[in-house]
């Protein structure tokens, strides 16, 4: 256990630390969410009623969309040099490399979302009517939902041809419950309308199940080759 | 087994035959959605067909992950194919019913959403194999199809929470049928099932041929035309004159 807890943080904190020092997929992700809010609200010119009603869906499609930039570099970095092939070959558990690999995204992914949400804020000209708490669960579920089944589908999709696009095409059909769970919550709570209980407990429900097949299913992943 | 497909294939057949007979001559008219409803014998057996292909497909993925025997693998993939082609009939014949009788091509109801899901996960199951040409693909596809079954449930769940339109199921359901109209039903259902047994079954003897087929070209390739012993995969493959296509190995 403290293997898998000590190669976990070690491997994160590499990642961290690349990341930290390239900012290539931080950089990449906020720029192309950025892209995706303009484009859209040219698209809908919302007032706030109409907003708080389809800003929930257009936030999380953004994130979902700039997480496919930051998830497809996930593994990249480790098949120059052969180091995937090093990690295989080595006794470290499989689980380590996994667990790392998405809390990095996690983090990554929550960063954006910490740098965008007031974008949206302000260019959406949005109050949340409900407890507006409620979006922080709602915020750490759905990413979490999105980084785990996306960080074992990318290392899934290393193996296939033209693999950028592999990706989302494995990714978001699984997705569809979770993002419809991410949705529903943030409109429910931006609107005042009822409680988001039900969704909030969907995606724990979400959560719970992927990250169990996801550490039960990777070592297999991993060793395929 | 082989002389066997031929009769089956005859009697499945007469079976599509007489279902079809049955379900536009002898089933009664419908008191309110009138010949339109007839599309029903249709569409609820190609669902079950479907739904069956899609959990045969799954069972053989958990049969490979344990024993990775590659006849189950074969079997996953040939019953999400034909699952796949089962589950588009349901697609398409839901909306031709739900114009003329509820006045709108589609909802955003409980079952038709499923389906739908299902159907994009199994599509994405199709085009992994596809893309992915290494001999892990088995691997990959059975890991997805576990993915795609853990998800189904949920996605049920999650539009359970919104209002539903779809007639509730017939059997099992609160709905009430005439018996003649669920005989013309379980008829076709029978019908159906023995056309997806015969289409996979062919299916599947063409996949283990494939197989057996690039086992052998790889082969050639790797030892040269001449001196090759006749292995027996060699030796079963019927193109074993085509010259060797580099890049298979």
């Amino acid at each position: 256990m403290s293997s898998l807890r000590s190669i976990a943080v070690a491997t994160l904190t590499k990642d961290i630390r690349l990341e930290w020092r390239s900012r290539d997929a931080i950089n990449s992700m906020l720029f192309f969410s950025l892209l995706v809010v303009v484009i859209f609200s040219f698209s809908f010119d919302p007032n706030a009623e109409e907003s708080r009603e389809i800003a929930g869906g257009l936030i999380w499609v953004a994130f979902l969309f700039a997480a496919v930039v930051a998830l497809n570099q996930t593994w990249a970095r480790e098949l120059r040099n052969q180091v995937l092939d090093a990690y295989r070959v080595s006794p470290a558990p499989a689980n380590a490399l996994f667990v790392a690999k998405a809390l990095g995204n996690f983090i990554l992914v929550s960063l954006l979302e910490a740098l965008m949400a007031p974008l949206f804020m302000i260019f959406y000209n949005l109050r949340a009517l409900g407890p507006a708490w409620q979006l922080i669960p709602v915020a750490i579920l759905g990413t979490w939902a999105l980084v785990v089944n996306g960080t074992f589908f990318a290392a899934m999709s290393l193996r296939t041809r033209s693999r950028e696009i592999m990706l989302p095409l494995l990714l978001f059909p699984i997705s569809i419950p979770a993002v419809q769970s991410m949705v529903e919550a943030t409109r429910i709570i931006l609107a005042g309308d009822g409680s988001a209980r039900f969704w909030i407990v969907l995606l724990l429900t979400y959560d719970v199940v992927f990250t169990t097949a996801c550490l039960g299913l990777f070592e297999t992943i991993l060793q395929a080759e | 087994m082989k002389r066997a497909f031929p009769i089956l294939a005859i009697l499945t057949a007469l079976l599509l035959v007489y279902a079809f007979y049955e379900a536009l001559w002898v089933a009664p008219m419908e008191r309110t959605m009138g010949d339109v409803q007839r599309i029903f014998y249709y569409h609820v057996p190609s669902a079950w067909t479907a739904f069956l292909l899609f959990f045969v497909n799954l069972v053989a993925s958990v049969v490979y992950l344990i024993w990775r025997s590659a006849k189950a693998d074969a079997v996953a993939l040939v019953s999400a194919e034909v699952g796949v082609v089962f589950c588009t009939v349901v697609l398409v014949t839901g909306p031709i019913w739900a114009r003329p009788v509820w006045g709108i091509w589609w909802t955003w109801d409980i079952r038709l959403t499923t389906t739908l899901v299902l159907w994009l996960i199994y599509v994405s199951y199709l085009v992994l194999r596809r893309f992915s040409d290494s001999s892990q693909t088995p691997k990959l596809a059975a890991v997805l199809a576990i993915f795609g079954a853990l998800d189904v449930p949920l996605v049920y769940f999650s539009i359970w929470f919104f209002r539903t339109q779809h007639p509730q199921p017939v059997i099992g359901g609160g709905g009430s049928i005439d018996p003649r109209m669920l005989h013309v039903l379980l008829i076709n259902w029978l019908a159906f099932s023995c056309f997806a047994f015969l289409v996979c079954w062919w299916r599947y003897q063409l996949e283990l041929l494939q197989r057996d087929l690039e086992e052998a070209q790889a082969l050639e390739a790797l030892l040269g035309d001449e001196g090759l012993p006749a292995t027996p995969a060699r030796a079963r493959s019927p193109l074993n004159k085509t010259p060797s296509r580099p890049g298979t190995v």
